[in-house]
């Protein structure tokens, strides 16, 4: 950030929902699918077609309300009235002056709250293709649409202008995004569009200084580019600002692969939707009793998950930076419930979150999938000893790609049968033998000579013996 | 019918823009002055003192009406397309698109 | 055997075996083919597919079925009604050739009870008029006079019913489409109370005033029609879950120890022969054991000016999908946003784009609160006058027009006097109630005159009760005037 200059940002999250079908219609509500089979008369905005609400879009509304310490109030749909051949109707329905979630907060991992304004139900729109060499909308000879992805539900949570870093704002999405697949509301899969960010950015000198005039950027599809198009936003501003320019409000689009914003339209040319009651739709007025089950269906957060997997650090003892990432990695790809099962089956701690965070965390999808009962037998027989951590690691590689199994039977395979007592005393008392003088240094106090027996061990057994147990059968001949 | 600014000529072609809607010269002068009318018409309710009124947008109160999460008929891919004035690689087709979506 | 001409005694004798479906069907055909060239009822004829479901009803009933309430009845479809791989066209240009993929929920229910389906009516562009004359298709011509207009905007389905092209129309009512027509054309046209009849796959005008009911010959007829197309369907949201209407049953039982009330603010602006007529409707409704009142609701007078802006602001929008995009007209141009205009330019006629703009108006930036917003407003002042008058009546009696049918060309050039053929009619879409037109003698000029029956809502038995004294009445008054000539 330019020496001086503060930064205010707030953040529009557009959030698919997980539903079976479409918002207004029984369509699919489905990625990928061919063009245009997704489609009914009420998506497509066929004459005489009318919308009828989804039950369950509206309960993941409300799941994401609840997670978002909202206040769930009762609400109605506007229409928001444009042309664009991607809006079916030439009108959106979408939530406008009584959102159905209002007033909430996000608190961040380092603690620090984000408001939440509102979170509100509206539509997706259909897909436009650009046909024409640069496959853009400009310069394009013309374009084709695909209705499937028309009437999908979205969630829009809108942030109260509280981030003032880029870093915090891309930790803002980072913890929504894991939010909202906790509620169980959303795939939280930014590459496939199911969250898109629009970023409102404006600088001020000092924060005492009333806001800045804003803009709003489009078209921020990763964490990554949240971040650099904050980045590069505010630099254009106080570059402007410095040079004795005014700062006009606009809506700017990213080029993630030019890396800087390009003006839409400026506030001028701002549309004017003329918003009015959808009057096809009734309002929508949940009791408390539906409010209640919808909060009692909802999991734990990540914010809960993340105290409880530091909580049982702390009882361990075990707090240091490294282990705290570790912590966010697991929670944040919805691993937690691994360390938690792990710890409670008597793996120590570090193990356990080691092993999560570092290993199982690499195929995330194939973790969620992983028989809990088989990771904690694996990480018993590393913590024991029966395996050294390199073959622990191969043999939950297996685990993963296999979707489970026998840890033993996986490890018998490999041929990582643990030595037996009796061939290590072997193999240990070979070893004093060969190095008498080392022995003695040891017997005297000399605990680090352990190395030299234990590299000994090693080589005579390519790797097979544990260390730990040489060390055991060192102390134990030592007396 | 004092208070409500008259209708003007520039009005009217502002809202044929908004409707996607070109007027002839003609047409403008004409849909001006009717326009005029109705809306000096509607004067009297521009005029009446309602603050106290809650505005009625439904006849009959109805809420939470609800449709369960099921999967319902979509209709025939040719179908829909046979009806459509231009079509490309299963999709509707159309001119090119000058700006953004708002 | 003469078959009868009315919808329950049609459906009757071909239940039970004394009429065929298809020589009833061929019967209106017929009637079709020799005078809808004068009058143009019809946008399209489904010749065909009528024939087709006319045997179906005819082999089920020799098997021993039953085919349902409205068995071989033919009935006539105003063409804003959704029916599947037959072209709907709102007779406007920018439909044209559309052929919905679905039926409207009216049209399946119809066909589920037995009824054939002989064509799509011509009607004011997208339901915009009052006299049938705004159709992209030329007009529909009144059978009384044929100088004269129908009404409108279901015009073409009451001249249909009138001239005996069919039993049975439906039309569509939002600010009086049909009952304005009815009163002109000399039937019984019924709106039901906002939510009682499906609205999906009837392409929408005005969505929170919109009504689908019967054009008939008979009050029971229109009762029995409202029985089969009315009940709730989860496909429209505002459609009210509750059994469906049982109406016509209940025809019968008179009423003695209502109150009718003679609503004033109607009795105002109409012709004075009109007004006759009113006055002895309600005579009629004493005779038969009513108790009469003047009432007052002086709300309604707002009706009109409040239904201009509402109407049009609903317009607007539910009129933007025709862009030329994914059905309908197209007209190209260079660009996305010329093709949408040009279409939409050439494809609406003068008092689409006329309620475009003016609902396009009353909702944009700066005039919202002015129009938009104050009107719904007015829309609560409307029932709540209303209410105070159901405290003390149970219906209200008034016109349903002001005047008798006007001749073709009268008001196209003045789009305000021809909103104000509506100004008795407009009130109970506001409100959501239910309302019919009986036709009651004629005026001076010698065409049918037609006064209006009003209820609160969901009070259709009563008001379908008390149209039936006054449809008796108007009988015995018709012999009486022509000196009981005709019968």
């Amino acid at each position: 950030m330019t020496d001086g200059w503060v930064m205010v940002i707030g953040l529009e999250v557009h959030c698919e929902l997980k539903t079976t079908t479409k918002l207004f219609c029984g369509c699919p509500n489905m990625f990928g699918n061919e063009p245009n089979t997704n489609v009914c008369p009420v998506c497509l905005g066929l004459p005489g077609s009318l919308p009828v609400l989804n039950q369950k879009a509206v309960e993941m509304a409300m799941a994401i309300g609840t997670a978002l310490n909202c206040e769930i109030r009762p609400s109605t749909f506007h229409r928001k009235n444009y042309f664009y051949p991607d809006q079916a109707k030439d009108y959106q329905i979408s939530q406008y002056d009584e959102p159905i979630n209002v007033d909430g907060w996000l608190e961040l991992p380092d603690g620090f709250r984000v408001g939440i304004e509102r979170a509100h139900m509206e539509e997706d729109t259909g897909k436009t293709t650009h046909a024409g060499v640069t496959g853009r909308i400009h310069g394009a000879d013309y374009s084709l649409v695909d209705y499937n992805r028309s009437g999908v539900p979205l969630v829009e949570i809108v942030s109260c202008p509280d981030l003032r870093t880029s870093a915090q704002a891309r930790a803002y999405v980072t913890e929504l995004r894991s939010v909202l697949v906790a509620t169980g509301a959303s795939d939280g899969k930014m590459e496939e569009g199911s969250m898109r960010v629009d970023a409102n950015v404006s600088v001020r000198r000092s924060a005492d200084d009333p806001f800045g005039t804003r803009c709003e950027i489009k078209n921020l599809n990763s964490v990554r580019s949240v971040g650099r198009a904050i980045d590069y936003e505010a630099g254009r501003q106080i570059a402007l600002i410095e040079s004795g320019e005014q700062i006009m409000q606009q809506t700017r689009h990213w080029d993630e692969d030019a890396s800087r914003t390009v003006m839409l339209r400026s506030k001028e040319d701002a549309y004017d939707y003329r918003y009015f009651l959808e009057p096809d739709l009734v309002p929508l007025v949940p009791d408390s009793d539906w409010k209640e089950a919808v909060a009692d269906a909802l999991g734990m957060m990540p914010a809960q998950r993340r105290a409880r997997l530091a909580d049982l650090l702390r009882d361990a003892g075990n707090v240091t930076d490294a282990r705290t990432e570790q912590v966010a990695t697991v929670v944040d790809l919805g691993l937690d419930d691994l360390v938690v099962e792990a710890i409670a089956g008597g793996i120590p701690t570090a193990l356990a979150l080691a092993r999560t965070a570092n290993e199982a965390a690499a195929d995330p999808e194939a973790a969620r999938q992983l028989d809990p009962g088989s990771f904690v037998t694996l990480l018993s027989m590393e913590a024991a000893g029966t395996l050294s951590s390199t073959q622990a690691k191969t043999v939950l590689a297996e685990l993963l790609a296999a979707g489970g199994g026998d840890p033993s039977a996986i490890a018998r395979e490999k041929g990582f049968e643990a030595m037996s007592d009796n061939l290590l005393s072997v193999t240990v008392a070979h070893a004093i033998e060969g190095n008498p003088d080392e022995w003695a240094r040891y017997c005297a106090g000399e605990d680090k000579l352990a190395q030299v027996f234990i590299g000994q061990v090693m080589k005579s057994t390519r790797g097979q013996a544990n260390g730990k147990a040489v060390v055991a059968e060192l102390q134990r001949l030592r007396g | 019918m004092v208070d409500t600014p008259r209708l003007t000529r520039e009005d009217v072609a502002h809202v044929a823009g908004l409707a996607r809607l070109h007027l002839s010269d003609e047409e403008l002068d004409l849909f001006t002055g009717q326009l005029a009318v109705v809306l000096d018409h509607a004067a009297d309710v521009a005029l009446l003192d309602l603050a106290d009124v809650p505005p009625t947008a439904h006849a009959m109160a109805v809420i939470n009406v609800l449709r369960p999460d099921i999967p319902g008929q979509t209709v025939d891919r040719e179908e829909v397309l046979a009806a459509a004035p231009s079509v490309e690689d299963h999709r509707f087709r159309v001119p090119r698109i000058l700006g953004e979506a708002p | 055997m003469t078959p009868p001409r009315s919808a329950l005694g049609l459906a009757a004798a071909i239940r039970n075996g004394e009429a065929s479906a298809v020589e009833v069907l061929d019967d209106y055909l017929a009637a079709i083919d020799a005078h809808d060239g004068e009058i143009h009822a019809f946008n399209l004829v489904t010749r065909d597919a009528a024939r087709a479901q006319a045997t179906i009803v005819d082999q089920l009933v020799a098997s021993g079925g039953d085919p349902g309430l409205l068995a071989g009845v033919p009935v006539a479809l105003k063409d804003n009604l959704c029916t599947r791989g037959v072209p709907t066209t709102c007779s406007s240009r920018i439909l044209d050739g559309w052929r919905p993929p679905y039926d409207a929920t009216v049209v399946t229910r119809l066909g589920e009870a037995g009824a054939v389906m002989v064509g799509k009516t011509n009607m004011d562009e997208f339901a915009m008029g009052s006299s049938t004359e705004n159709s992209a298709f030329g007009p529909t011509r009144n059978p009384h006079d044929t100088s004269r207009v129908p009404g409108g905007s279901s015009g073409g389905s009451a001249a249909a019913v009138a001239v005996g092209f069919a039993p049975v129309a439906l039309g569509t009512d939002t600010g009086g489409s049909i009952r304005q027509p009815a009163a002109l054309c000399g039937v019984v046209g019924m709106k039901p109370t906002y939510g009682t009849v499906s609205r999906y796959g009837l392409v929408a005008f005005a969505s929170s005033l919109d009504q689908i009911g019967p054009l008939t010959t008979t009050v029971a007829d229109a009762a029995l029609v409202f029985d089969v197309i009315g009940g709730h369907d989860p496909a429209d949201s505002t459609c009210l879950d509750r059994p469906a209407p049982r109406v016509l049953s209940a025809l019968d039982e008179g009423i003695q120890g209502m109150t009718v009330g003679v609503l004033t603010e109607f009795l105002e602006g109409a012709d004075a022969d009109v007004v006759a007529r009113t006055r002895q409707a309600a005579e009629a409704c004493a005779a038969a054991g009513a108790r009469l009142e003047e009432i007052s609701v002086p709300e309604v007078r707002l009706g009109l000016s409040a239904y201009y802006l509402i109407a049009p602001a609903e317009a607007s929008s539910n009129l933007a999908r025709y862009d030329g995009v994914r059905f309908g007209l197209r007209v190209d141009a260079e660009d996305t946003m010329a093709m949408n205009t040009a279409t939409r330019s050439a494809g609406f006629g003068a008092e689409v784009k006329r309620r475009i703009m003016l609902g396009t108006y009353a909702l944009s930036a700066g005039y919202m609160d002015a129009y938009y917003s104050q009107a719904l407003r007015v829309r609560t002042k409307i029932i709540e006058g209303f209410e105070r008058a159901y405290r003390r009546c149970d219906v209200l009696l008034g016109p349903t027009t002001p005047s008798t049918a006007f001749p073709i060309g009268a008001k196209v050039g003045d789009p305000m006097t021809m909103y104000l053929s509506d100004v008795c009619t407009i009130p109970s879409n506001l409100a959501g109630h239910p309302a019919i037109s009986i036709p009651f003698g004629r005026g001076d000029d010698g065409l049918p005159v037609g006064v209006q029956l009003l209820a609160p809502a969901l009070a259709e038995s009563t008001l379908l009760r008390a149209a039936a004294v006054i449809e008796a009445a108007a009988v015995i008054e018709a012999a009486a005037s022509t000196g009981g000539g005709r019968t």
